[in-house]
């Protein structure tokens, strides 16, 4: 009974030091970044110092968060579809060994060609420049899906398949009841990686798309500040696009941790 | 009940997992399967389950083929090595199961399950997640969930193998009892020959290379059977028979406990 006030501080402990660590050492970094352009002298279109980001973020606030908005948009809707066709493509190599070693070759090229060499072709061919941006998102963020969700439905405890098959279950109920649920741990592993893919898929999109005017997105803001030397619009556009992809990824951890923190193992420790 | 005819187990590298081997169980039996490892024990228990097909002879459930296993009022149930429950599901959802694959009510099949549970001791965990559980209880919850649909006929592969001596002894005595009170027929497998002759009516002896039926023995001691009967001149006899024939059916001394 006496070690259960210990090991609960500890583990807050060990929760607190896992946000404070990083935090210190981005408050360090960035008092250090300040101090040495500060005492260098370092001009603002060589590198801008933290507070002179945080205005160019403040002033240029309405052009750089309605860029992250489009930019965002593209994401989570290649994300979504990532999710959607992933599982069903999953779902189908599940059922069929035939499909599975016909068809995974091609996601595996597809995955393995630079998102760069691809998205000016489906740039040309997609009409709609959105529908086209999304497109190559998709394509950079489906194959974790594809491959981890695969992986999750056929790594099912062969004990409860035969108990299954000694129920006479059916194969539908064995994928709704054992496959799918003994998946989630191989989802939610792939759905970090592509949450991450899916915004990286959505820059370079943007960048290769190179669109401007109303629905331009981080990526466009990005290249015309480049072109304009507006370095601290352009440290400020890439530090709202890296707060996005941390905030997915939080966002993934923790759609994970609601879904396995009362079984799994891996989020059992984690939250220990 | 359950008649296998001439039913062996080859694979494709030529390894041949069982012999040939006749094995009939009749109603309300308690047979086990001894013998040591790789002697076909758990190949002809699989055999009995339906899981694998024999790659000769044939097997019957009830007079008929597989088909008939899932018919109603004429079940058969497996209790693995491990407990095989469902991580994510809780303990009731877990021995609930079998019914609701077999598309039982709800309320029937909620009804079972604490029964079932409650048989077994574990009415007060039936809302808790396995890993909450010991090793021991989780065991129990597997035997809950095979005794949840009243099957005619359990079939269990070392239920007990991995749990330790103390546990073991419990849960053969409360097995023992659920088997007499519910008029079970069983089929358990063990390499445990004072187990065998704990539980069993009969004692099917096996050995390997090729597995193989050596023999069957009768175990004739009267039920109720308890901690008594394992200081009983007759049980050590019976260990030490038993023991001489493993023995002696695998080639060498001292290959079974």
């Amino acid at each position: 009974m006496s070690a259960q006030p210990v090991a609960s501080g500890t583990a807050k402990h060990g929760r607190l030091l896992r946000f404070a660590a990083p935090v210190l050492i981005a408050i360090v970094a960035l008092a250090l970044w300040q101090s040495l352009v500060v005492a260098y002298d370092v001009p603002a279109y060589l590198v801008p110092s933290p507070l002179r980001v945080l205005r160019a973020l403040i002033e240029d606030r309405v052009l750089l968060f309605d860029s992250l908005a489009v930019t965002l948009g593209v994401a989570l809707s290649a994300l979504a579809i990532s999710v959607m066709a992933g599982v069903a493509i999953a779902l189908v190599f599940v059922r069929s060994r035939w499909i599975e070693m016909s068809l995974f070759p091609y996601a595996v090229v597809l995955q393995v060609t630079p998102i760069v060499a691809i998205a000016p072709l489906i740039i040309i061919w997609v009409r709609d420049t959105h529908t086209a941006l999304v497109l190559c998102a998709v394509v950079v963020a489906i194959f974790p899906i594809i491959s981890n969700t695969t992986l999750g439905l056929r790594s099912v405890d062969p004990g409860l398949l035969n108990l299954f098959r000694v129920c006479r279950a059916t194969r539908t109920q064995i994928l709704l009841r054992v496959r799918i649920p003994s998946a989630l741990p191989y989802f939610f592993g792939g759905l970090r990686i592509a949450s991450g893919l899916a915004l990286i898929g959505a820059v370079v999109a943007e960048f290769v798309a190179g669109t401007g005017g109303q629905g331009a997105g981080l990526a466009y803001q990005i290249l015309l500040a480049g072109i304009q030397l507006n370095i601290p619009r352009l440290f400020a556009a890439l530090l709202l696009i890296t707060a996005s992809g941390v905030a997915l990824f939080g966002l993934t951890v923790w759609l994970s941790h609601f879904a396995l923190s009362r079984w799994h193992d891996s989020e059992i420790s984690a939250s220990d | 009940m359950l008649d296998i005819v001439a039913a062996g187990k080859s694979y494709r590298a030529g390894i041949e997992a069982l012999a040939p081997v006749d094995l009939r169980v009749e109603r309300g039996e308690f047979v086990t399967l001894l013998g040591p490892s790789g002697c076909g024990k758990t190949t002809l228990l699989n055999l009995a389950a339906a899981l694998i097909e024999p790659s000769s002879g044939s097997v019957h459930w009830w007079g008929g083929d597989h088909a008939s296993t899932g018919a109603q009022g004429r079940r058969l149930a497996m209790v693995f090595q491990s407990p095989t429950l469902m991580p994510w599901a809780r303990i009731d959802t877990n021995v609930r199961l079998p019914l609701d694959l077999a598309g039982v009510l709800r309320a029937e099949a909620d009804d079972a399950a604490r029964d079932a549970l409650a048989l077994v001791g574990l009415a007060d965990a039936a809302h808790q997640l396995p890993r909450e559980l010991s090793g021991g209880m989780q065991m129990r919850a597997s035997i809950a969930r095979a005794l949840v649909t009243s099957p005619d006929l359990l079939l269990m592969d070392e239920p007990f193998g991995a749990l330790d001596e103390f546990t073991r002894q419990r849960l053969d005595a409360e097995l023992l009892s659920m088997w007499s009170a519910r008029a079970l027929t069983i089929v358990f497998v063990t390499h445990s020959i004072v187990e065998a002759v704990f539980l069993s009516t009969r004692v099917v002896v096996m050995a390997a290379r090729p597995g193989r039926i050596v023999t069957q023995v009768d175990i004739d001691e009267p039920f109720p059977r308890g901690d008594d009967y394992r200081l009983k001149a007759a049980f050590a006899e019976r260990c030490v028979q038993l023991s001489r024939m493993v023995a002696e059916a695998s080639g060498a001394a001292g290959t079974a406990r």
